[in-house]
């Protein structure tokens, strides 16, 4: 009896490594992604880097699968590039696993491809190499994703926390907050009104702008995703032994988000982001860099939100917009909504 | 969303401050009720710009830090009998006497984290083979969201739906914080939202008594360098009287509807206070022809008592009579990772408040 993909949901004949496998495989992934690395047919890829390399991976169990500005499988591809590109190199190869709890629509399952393939595109990397496994009904949420990304270190990079210095200024690229509350608005139970919509997006066409321009005069990058702007600070000057100081009036929060976090009771500080990265550079390169960045689509809103001090080492102080001061510490298990 | 900017104006918080300066000739403890209003002060810094000589406490107005550690073990036993057990956010973290409501979650149970209580009764509706129990804790300000559950339950013919409740109310507390020998509080910023729900004609003869002014304050940063303000003047003027700072949310009458509902389905009775003990007439119980949704009548969970962790000194910070960086535990063997007692796990608790935002 002939199966063919168009059978409405994915089943556990799908991950056995048998004919459905192989079809689903060749007629959709292989067909999508379709590059020489892959073409190869192997259990592997060899590829050819230069000079150091860079490697991140990071699994994806967002819930729902699909939200206001993106879906799981363009945050996978998002995530994992800018990882490698927050280590100041050029991400060039993805590896894709999946792991699909039976039942999932294949149409579902399509569009998530499709959005790998463009989210793949638009950020210059292609997928090697690749992996799929259904689970039973009930042993998973729909879809989970692995990407493990590598590429070479930009030849004029040095991002290590230990080049950060008293004096060097901190630099935000975008509006923080959204993602997390893009899909908090789409939370069963939670559902409100608004327009908020992730701000997932690909950051590494920018920060080799920035290498390319400012070299190691960017002394560190890093992009706070889950535990939000408020904790990456915190693990930040706890791993450089220095004090931070941010400016509450500074730190760039859109009007609809800053109100639903209001609502919901949470601290945009803890609310976890996609597309925003902060970087910690050089006093003397503060206004140049800050331009530049505003110069491209994912760096218009570059604001300056602080700066590295010798007082106060390992901790993050946050001056309050009404003038008074406050430590900003670590986020501790998940923020709750407050009761009233 | 409006007045988030407004209350949060640089220029007119630092000219209430500076002008708070001025007046202030002596010492003053001024007790802060909410603890939503503790939250703002420490969020905001606002407790490094006030003058020396003026002293907060920060009071017992953080539902979670006062609800008794029994009520959290009766939840845990309901997960662990299969009941759906709905809850607002920050009660899930804390600790019962061997585990929270999240760990009851994590080895099982059916725990449901909500904003409103009406969704616990929809939940109800979608499970009828299930019991459904609403989790009802806070003070004056969930109460009329709850008690409209057990009313649309009630005319929804729902038998799968019940509340366990732990309802306390602002007034007694004060009183019991004034009577107490080792309180020292010379003026209480009411809490704003309490008093959008009661107003507060109930707190003119506590002002009166006592002779405390009675401040019922916002939340935002203006509204409450605002309220220690009119505290402070009333203080140094030598008069007690209740004022009202909250003018935008808060009438003398309160929300008429709202009270109405409390009123049809909760009555005045005894409630135990996490760490400070059973205080008489301060919380709300169910009146006897809605006994059918009170869960610890419908469930077997009334002999379940547990003595507090001897450690912990929640009471005597609920009391104002300690600061959380008093206590021993403090940030050693308690901080919000490993709470010893609630006022360390909600961010409305004055001693997560402090473990937070404050210098340590």
């Amino acid at each position: 009896m002939s199966q063919n993909i168009n059978s409405e949901t994915i089943n556990l004949g799908h991950g056995s490594g048998g004919e459905l496998t192989r079809k689903l495989i060749d007629e959709l992934i292989f067909k999508t992604f379709d590059n020489p690395y892959l073409n190869e047919k192997h259990d592997g890829s060899i590829v050819q880097l230069e000079g150091k390399i860079a490697m991140s991976t990071d699994s994806f169990v967002i819930s729902p699968i699909f939200f206001k500005g993106g879906n799981i499988g363009e945050l996978a591809v998002n995530g994992t590039v800018n990882d490698v590109a927050m280590c100041g190199a050029i991400p060039k190869f993805l590896s894709l696993a999946f792991i699909i709890e039976e039942g999932l629509k294949l149409t579902d399952f399509k569009n998530i491809i499709t959005s790998i393939k463009l989210a793949a595109d638009k950020s210059d990397v292609q997928i090697i190499t690749g992996d799929t496994k259904v689970v039973e009904r009930g042993k998973g949420d729909q879809i989970f994703i692995n990407t493990t990304g590598i590429g070479s270190v930009h030849p004029n990079a040095s991002i290590s926390s230990k080049n950060i210095k008293i004096g060097d200024k901190i630099i935000i690229n975008n509006n923080i907050a959204q993602h997390g509350m893009a899909i908090m608005s789409q939370r069963e139970g939670l559902q409100f009104e608004s327009d908020i919509v992730s701000d997932t997006t690909n950051l590494n066409h920018l920060t080799k702008k920035m290498l390319d321009a400012f070299g190691n005069k960017i002394h560190f990058f890093r992009d706070p995703t889950r535990g939000g702007l408020g904790s990456v600070l915190h693990e930040i000057a706890n791993d450089c032994h220095l004090g931070i100081e941010i400016s509450e009036t500074h730190i760039p929060l859109e009007k609809q988000v800053a109100a639903a976090c209001e609502i919901l009771g949470l601290d945009p500080l803890y609310v976890a982001n996609e597309g925003v990265f902060i970087a910690i550079v050089d006093a003397k390169i503060e206004q140049e860099i800050i331009q530049l960045m505003q110069e491209d689509e994912n760096g218009k809103n570059a604001v300056k939100i602080g700066e590295v001090v010798s007082e106060h080492p390992n901790k993050v102080v946050l001056h309050s917009i009404i003038g008074g001061k406050r430590i900003v510490s670590p986020l501790v298990g998940e923020q709750l909504p407050r009761i009233c | 969303m409006k007045y988030l900017q407004e209350y949060r104006n640089y220029e007119a918080t630092k000219a209430i401050i500076d002008e708070l300066h001025k007046i202030t000739t002596k010492k003053w403890s001024i007790m802060e009720i909410c603890g939503g209003q503790t939250h703002s002060l420490v969020k905001n810094g606002i407790l490094d710009l006030l003058p020396e000589n003026i002293r907060m406490i920060h009071g017992p107005g953080c539902p979670v830090c006062v609800t008794p550690l029994n009520l959290i073990d009766k939840a845990i036993e309901l997960l662990e009998q299969g009941v759906i057990v709905c809850s607002f956010g920050d009660m899930i973290r804390v600790p019962g006497s061997k585990k929270s409501l999240l760990e009851a979650k994590a080895n099982g149970g059916d725990l449901r984290i909500l904003y409103s209580p009406l969704e616990a009764v929809s939940i109800a509706k979608e499970n009828p083979t299930k019991e459904v129990v609403f989790f009802a804790v806070g003070f004056e300000t969930t109460a009329p969201a709850n008690a409209l559950s057990v009313l649309h339950a009630q005319k929804e013919g729902l038998t799968n739906y019940s509340i366990l409740v732990s309802h306390v109310l602002v007034p007694p507390a004060m009183e019991a914080i004034l009577d107490d020998k080792f309180s020292s509080i010379d003026a209480f910023l009411a809490a704003g939202h309490v008093c959008a729900i009661m107003g507060y004609q109930e707190y003119h003869p506590i002002s009166k008594k006592y002779k405390v002014p009675i401040i019922i304050t916002g939340f935002e940063p203006l509204d409450l360098v605002q309220g220690i303000y009119f505290a402070v003047k009333q203080l140094e003027d030598k008069k007690h009287e209740v004022e009202n700072q909250y003018t935008r949310a808060v009438k003398e009458e309160g929300n008429k509807t709202a009270r109405a509902v409390i009123e049809q389905v909760f009555e005045i009775g005894n409630r135990e206070w996490r760490g400070i003990g059973e205080i008489p007439n301060s919380g709300y119980v169910l009146r006897e022809n809605f006994s059918d949704f009170d869960a610890e009548k419908k469930f077997n969970i009334s002999h379940i008592k547990v003595p507090e962790n001897e450690l912990c000194i929640a009471g005597l910070v609920l009391k104002g009579i300690k600061k959380p960086m008093e206590c021993s535990q403090f940030g050693k063997n308690c901080n919000p990772s490993n709470p010893l007692g609630a006022p360390m796990v909600s961010s409305e608790g004055a001693c997560a408040a402090y473990y937070h935002f404050s210098i340590i």
